[in-house]
Parts: C-alpha cells; sequence; structure tokens
C-alpha cells in the first residue's frame, strides 16, 4: 500500500484521562511506519490550551490529528469538539472520538458536531489494542492529512 | 452502529464519473465478507437527487457512507461536499473524498468543507481497491456510525 509522503513526522494530540488508554495509544502509535510524535493531555482545558498555544503550551506544535475521548472531568469531548469546529484556525484539523460511550446520541452528535470518526473503546485489552492500530492505519497510512 | 454482525448490509453511495474507478471499487467490495449495496451516481447532480430522494431516487436509502470524486462534469465534488455538509439531516453521513488530485489546496480546502478524510486514488488498480477495502473495513466495522434514517423518508 503507498503510505502518503511526509516531509515531517505527523503530530498527534492525544485528549484521553485514563492512564492505561493512554500507555495503550502510545505504544499502539510508535509501531506505525508512519513517524508521529504523540502529545498528550488530560482534560478539554489543557486540550484548548495546547490548540492556542497558552501558558505551557506556547511552542508546541499544531497537531495535525486529534485523537479525542468524551467523557472526561472539568471540560468534555463534546465540548472541545464544538471549540475546536467554531474555530477557523482548527476546523481543518481531523478529529477522531474515540471513546467508552456507546449512546446513540454521542454518536449522533459527534457526526453532526463534525467529527471526522466515532470509535468505540473495547473492553477487552486486545481488541482495543487492534482498534487502536487500525485507527493508526487509517489515519497515517491511508488518508491524506491537511498539513500545514 | 457497526456493520461486521449487522442485520442490514453497509450502504454506500459512490459518487464518481469514471467508469473503470467504479468498476473497481465495486469489484473490491465484493471480494469483502461485509454485505453491502453500492449506489453509483455520475455527477454532483445526481448525488444531490438521490440523497434527497427525487426524481428516480424516491425510494433510496439514505447511506451510511458517501464515497465522492472530486473532479466531475456538471457539479463538482467540491460543490457537492458544501451542500451536504450545510444540510442538517445530510452532515452527519460520514463523506470520504477519493480523488486523484494530490493537490495541497485541494486538500485542504476539503477539510475545511468537513470531508471526513481525504485519500488520494492509487493509479496501480491492486492498490486502488486495496484502499478502498481499507475505507469498507474501516467505516463498516473499526468506526461507529450513526442510526439513520429509514428509507424513503424526505425528512
Amino acid at each position: 500500500m503507498p503510505t502518503p509522503h511526509y516531509i515531517r513526522p505527523i503530530e498527534i494530540l492525544l485528549v484521553e484521562d485514563n492512564p492505561g488508554d493512554v500507555r495503550l495509544t502510545q505504544e499502539a502509535a510508535r509501531e506505525t511506519k508512519v513517524h508521529n510524535n504523540m502529545h498528550i493531555v488530560s482534560n478539554g482545558l489543557d486540550a484548548m490550551a495546547f490548540l492556542h498555544h497558552e501558558g505551557r503550551y506556547a511552542s508546541v506544535p499544531r497537531p495535525d490529528l486529534i485523537l479525542l475521548d468524551l467523557n472526561m472531568p472539568g471540560m468534555d469531548g463534546r465540548e472541545v469538539l464544538r471549540l475546536v469546529k467554531s474555530d477557523e484556525s482548527l476546523r481543518r484539523i481531523p478529529v477522531v472520538i474515540i471513546t467508552s460511550s456507546q449512546a446513540e446520541e454521542d454518536i449522533l452528535r459527534a457526526y453532526d458536531l463534525q467529527a471526522s470518526c466515532y470509535v468505540t473503546k473495547p473492553v477487552d485489552l486486545d481488541q482495543f489494542i487492534k482498534v487502536v492500530k487500525n485507527i493508526e492505519n487509517f489515519w497515517l497510512t491511508i488518508v491524506k492529512l491537511p498539513i500545514e | 452502529m457497526n456493520f461486521l454482525h449487522s442485520h442490514r448490509p453497509f450502504e454506500i453511495l459512490l459518487v464518481e464519473d469514471n467508469p473503470g474507478d467504479v468498476r473497481l471499487t465495486r469489484e473490491a467490495l465484493r471480494d469483502t465478507s461485509i454485505s453491502h449495496h453500492l449506489h453509483v451516481v455520475t455527477d454532483g447532480v445526481e448525488a444531490m437527487t438521490f440523497l434527497r430522494h427525487q426524481g428516480n431516487y424516491t425510494g433510496a436509502p439514505q447511506p451510511d457512507l458517501i464515497l465522492l470524486d472530486l473532479n466531475m462534469p456538471r457539479m463538482d465534488g467540491r460543490r457537492v461536499l458544501a451542500l451536504l455538509k450545510k444540510d442538517a439531516k445530510l452532515r452527519r453521513i460520514p463523506v470520504v473524498i477519493l480523488s486523484s488530485s494530490q493537490n495541497e489546496t485541494d486538500i485542504q480546502s476539503a477539510y475545511e468543507l468537513q470531508a471526513n478524510c481525504y485519500i488520494t486514488k492509487p493509479t496501480d488498480f491492486e492498490q486502488f481497491m486495496g484502499v478502498v477495502k481499507e475505507i469498507e473495513e474501516f467505516w463498516a466495522v473499526t468506526a461507529e456510525l450513526p442510526l439513520v434514517a429509514k428509507q424513503g423518508q424526505t425528512n
């Protein structure tokens, strides 16, 4: 399969509060053949600070892809999605929702708000790793991301 | 929902004017074990008629996924994408741009218009079919899609 040719590593922002899920996602990303850097924040407020280069995030790169959990303390993923999609400078960045919620209203609302896609986290560890690898395979090697 | 163990087929609308690409897409999808219906329209005007259940398409199902070429006669994919994403009922349907264009402007503007993703068509037949299978695998199995309105509803 021809891999999209990127001249620099892909910058991924993972917005996830569960440390176990963070670790699994990082490990899966490390194994992908497309060079990538993964940045982690654990809540919506930090996600927005990261995206706006505020405070300690003054020098972070702009993400090429956002992996976004829904249920987090403080500002949740739904609000982050809304804010990203209403921001002219951020709305082009694909947002992949990765969440344990299987609620139909969460799925529908995510697509209505223009999330690129919605993926449910499997409970089983091996299935979880498989799903994260599928996400990374699709978004890093099949899709052409809008690189700026 | 996801379509691995679904009670109904995965409905795909392919908006593509190149008959060769249509045939390759059809063949690639036939090869997989996911039960699907492939609907094909060859330009943007027909695509909108299909999606609005008008003309010949009053009984057409709402697709679960739209594969959208960019360069087509009458109404091109950019215009279709803009119309879809402005429509309150249609904007929730994932749109995969599948185009031979590798032009950065086309890629940027597709994402600006909220295409769910942009994929460049491989020129090699085998690779093209491989990409179509990956698209189906991701959207029908890995991703969760919204339950769609029943067939034939215009609102």
